[in-house]
């Protein structure tokens, strides 16, 4: 015997096939994997979209997504042989020997019950505390979380506390059975980076208080170096490598984890004057979702053949202020204008050529694309209808476009759930050029896309941008990318402008403080990194 | 076809098989008949024999040969007035779905209102005002049966229209037209054929429920409520006379509502395994 709390030895998982297709064959989702953790260790598991993190995640508590099986391997959870177990056995464990917190806490809380009834179900289900104990220990958890009144937070429901107070309960539900394991399946992605350091620095610190092994799934490698001990990275199903997380960020040793580590090639530097000529302007808008106000004397201005990103957290007006200059939502004040021409606020108002001239790239294609077309009717579309193309010319055109956007032409007759998240934000980027448009919104283009795939697309759009001296705007929260390719930059909270002016300017001191504070929690790849910021703002709290 | 018929399971496959040999029977059926439907070719209520293998009815016409004539009267008439309950209810509910505000209160309302009346005393008033005629039966079902349609379909269209495809496609300024046929109705053709099958049954079940109360389809013409009516003095005799036309009716709407049950466990995996 040996002292692993977990071990799992060539584990493999495949898809389950229709028994009455019989020329299916099983596409194998892990391809023998083998993992070790011990008592208080943390291990983080680390890979795009299709590296099979979370379904490791999930055989350790021996459990298989539907349509999946686990075909071969071991998993033995503290001494005990986990796999074949039934029903029964893994109930018992679950909650008790291994908890799971899951990425978005708000799918995975009953909205119908208070929060308090949700964290203590496991201690009911096991039976292994009474009542009043259990909802002691519960307080306790709450208070260690640093979540405002504990005795009163689980009398909330879910729909009543911020994400990122649902994410620390999550947490605590987790430690509320005392478990050995817990499998943290990107706890922190759906949050903003402001709130994501605190619900970082709280794991990190509980892990270790309650000496708990923790398996730490992300794709984010700056995230996975403040928590975990030893970090393997995975692709397609299979390891990678694996090492202790110092060494792993110093001296990586295979060439994909090298390439993770350092996935941004283009820095832009240019600044430009003030004088520059203006593509697009926004002068002192006010705009409301019915009687809430979100915008608040915003403006804004693109420089032609520029790059403006605009930062902010969720709720900060970023993507209400591209809507107001898309058109969809006239604000109640202030103007818009393009090319020194006024801008209509109302979208039937605009000319064709100015509608044709603004485009849109959104952050999920799989929703800014009708599932039910062709690539090609999705590309050809804009061009028959912005460009006057007629039904011969236009599959050239498309032709034309996927070459562009470095897909192969066969793609046109394919429909988008036959591609992948890169390649559809791809033939986003093909469509919005296809109106052959002088300015291109894109919001949030590649915060759903892997770091490696999401670079592709930024190192695509500035080519364009190169090639047909289109202007960007950039509504983001990856402060990276900001730094990387930005010429300008706005910084937005809560409706109004912080702060902005050229990218060199904004990102040195003096500092705007909550410009700063975005900056400083954006997670950095080396260790140590969360404790340096965390002393760091002691200091300055103590200071003031 | 074939692959969507492998995809079904048994008691969908043996819905499919009724309702083809239910539409075979009534469309074919009549003309290999000795009797036409109109024929008095025996007594009254005679019980099955080799010469009436169903027997006779209350004047002593052939049974089965009423029973596939009125079968293929009653599908046609709830095949069109679901036809135009569709042809209503889609366009309405697409359209108030994609342009929201003051077009969606104003078409919701109304439908709400129409919904308030129970569906069979409406028909019965309007009926008995304009006059029982099959291009005015036809016309009341379609008004009636396109308010759930409507519903439904505003229902599932509401939802895409939220998708960002939608958005992408008003900014590029399009037609209600293309909204209609190009984005919207392929996302939602599913369920709508689905409902197809539905509503189609509670036509015939309307129809014959119509005619049962001597304001459906009028004689000569045989159709399954009627038949149902015309003998059901004979039920105290102890005959089967108005039992098998009520029977003929029961297949139709088991048969297809159990194609329909196949569809949408089928739909729903699909969605599952995405």
């Amino acid at each position: 015997m040996n002292d692993y709390l977990l071990e799992m030895r060539d584990l493999r998982i495949e898809t389950i096939v229709d028994s009455r297709k019989k020329r299916a064959k099983p596409t194998e989702i892990l391809k023998g994997i083998d993992l070790t953790l011990r008592r208080g260790e943390v291990v983080g598991l680390i890979g795009e979209s299709g590296a099979g993190k979370s379904t490791i995640g999930l055989a350790a508590m021996g459990y298989a997504r539907r349509g999946l099986r686990l075909s071969s391997g071991e998993i033995w959870l503290d001494g005990q042989q986990i796999l074949g177990g039934s029903v029964a056995q893994l109930a018992q464990l679950r909650g008790q020997k291994v908890a799971y917190v899951a990425q978005s806490a708000a799918a995975s809380f009953n909205p119908a019950h208070r929060l308090l009834a949700q964290v203590l179900e496991v201690t009911k289900i096991h039976k292994h505390m009474n009542t009043a104990k259990a909802e002691k220990r519960a307080v306790e958890l709450f208070a260690r979380m640093g979540l405002p009144h504990p005795e009163a937070f689980g009398m909330r429901y879910p729909h009543e506390v911020s994400g990122g107070q649902l994410q620390r309960a999550m947490t605590a539900m987790a430690l509320a059975g005392e478990p050995d394991l817990i499998v943290f399946d990107e706890p922190t992605t759906a949050l903003d980076v402001t709130t994501q350091i605190d619900v970082l620095a709280i794991i990190k610190e509980v892990i270790q208080e309650y000496k708990t092994a923790a398996l730490y799934i992300t794709h984010d490698l700056g995230v996975v170096a403040q928590i975990s001990d030893r970090i393997k990275v995975l692709k397609n199903g299979a390891e990678v490598e694996e090492q202790a997380t110092e060494s792993l960020l110093n001296a990586p040793q295979n060439a994909y984890t090298k390439e993770l580590l350092n996935v941004r090639s283009t820095v832009i530097e240019t600044e430009l004057s003030d004088d520059e000529p203006v593509a697009l302007g926004a002068e002192g808008i006010d705009a409301s979702y019915g009687t809430v106000q979100v915008l608040n004397d915003v403006s804004v201005a693109l420089k032609r053949g520029s790059n403006l990103a605009i930062v902010g957290e969720s709720g900060s007006g970023k993507s209400t202020l591209a809507r107001v200059i898309m058109g969809l939502l006239p604000p109640s004040k202030g103007t818009l204008s393009y090319n020194d021409q006024p801008l209509s606020s109302g979208l039937s108002d605009r000319t064709a050529s100015q509608r044709k001239s603004i485009q849109m790239i959104y952050q999920l294609p799989d929703v800014a694309m009708n599932p039910r077309q062709t690539i090609a009717e999705i590309i050809g579309r804009p061009a028959q209808v912005f460009v006057g193309m007629s039904k011969q010319n236009t599959l050239n055109r498309v032709h034309e476009l996927l070459h562009l956007v470095d897909l192969p032409v066969e793609m046109a007759q394919a429909y988008p759930n036959q591609l992948s998240g890169g390649q559809k934000q791809r033939v986003c980027i093909a469509r919005a050029l296809a109106a052959e448009p002088d300015v291109i919104i894109c919001d949030e283009v590649t915060s759903a896309l892997d770091p490696l795939v999401a670079d592709g697309i930024i190192e695509l759009l500035l080519k364009l941008q190169r090639k047909f001296g289109i202007s960007y705007i950039f509504i983001t929260h990856d402060m990276a990318m900001v730094r990387a390719i930005a010429n300008d930059v706005v910084v937005m909270k809560a409706g109004t402008v912080v702060e902005q002016g050229a990218k060199a300017r904004v990102f040195a001191p003096p500092f705007n403080d909550y410009t700063h504070l975005l900056m400083s929690s954006t997670p950095e790849m080396r260790v140590g990194w969360l404790e340096n910021v965390l002393t760091e703002r002691r200091m300055e709290a103590g200071g003031q | 076809m074939i692959n969507l018929l492998r995809d079904l399971n048994l008691s969908a496959r043996i819905g499919v098989v009724i309702v083809v040999v239910f539409l075979l029977a009534v469309t074919f059926g009549p003309m290999l008949l000795p009797y036409s439907a109109v024929e008095i070719s025996g007594s009254v209520w005679e019980p099955p024999s080799a010469t009436h293998w169903l027997g006779t009815d209350n004047v002593g016409r052939d049974l089965l040969a009423r029973i596939l004539t009125g079968g293929r009267m009653t599908v046609l008439v709830s095949f069109f007035a679901t036809c135009g309950a569709f042809a209503i209810g889609c366009p309405l509910g697409i359209a108030a779905a994609i342009t929201g505000g003051w077009f969606d209160l104003i078409v919701t309302r109304s439908v709400d209102a129409l919904m308030a009346f129970p569906g069979l005393i409406l028909a019965l008033i309007v009926l008995s005002a304009i006059g029982t005629s099959i291009p005015s039966l036809l016309m009341m079902m379609a008004v009636l049966s396109s308010t759930i349609v409507f519903r439904l379909t505003r229902a599932v269209a509401s939802d895409v229209a939220a998708m960002e495809y939608i958005e992408v496609a008003r900014l590029r300024g399009e037609t209600m037209r293309w909204f209609l046929f190009k984005e919207v109705l392929p996302n939602v053709a599913p369920t709508l054929f689905t409902e197809f099958g539905l509503r189609f049954v509670f036509a015939a079940i309307l129809i014959s429920s119509l005619s049962f109360l001597g304001l459906g389809i009028q004689p000569p013409y045989p159709d399954l409520g009627g038949m149902v009516k015309e003998n059901a003095l004979a039920i105290t005799f102890g005959r089967s006379a108005p039992i098998l036309p009520a029977l003929a009716l029961a297949l139709l709407a088991i048969g297809v509502n159990l194609i329909v049950d196949g569809l949408l466990k089928r739909n729903a995996n699909l969605d599952l395994h995405k």
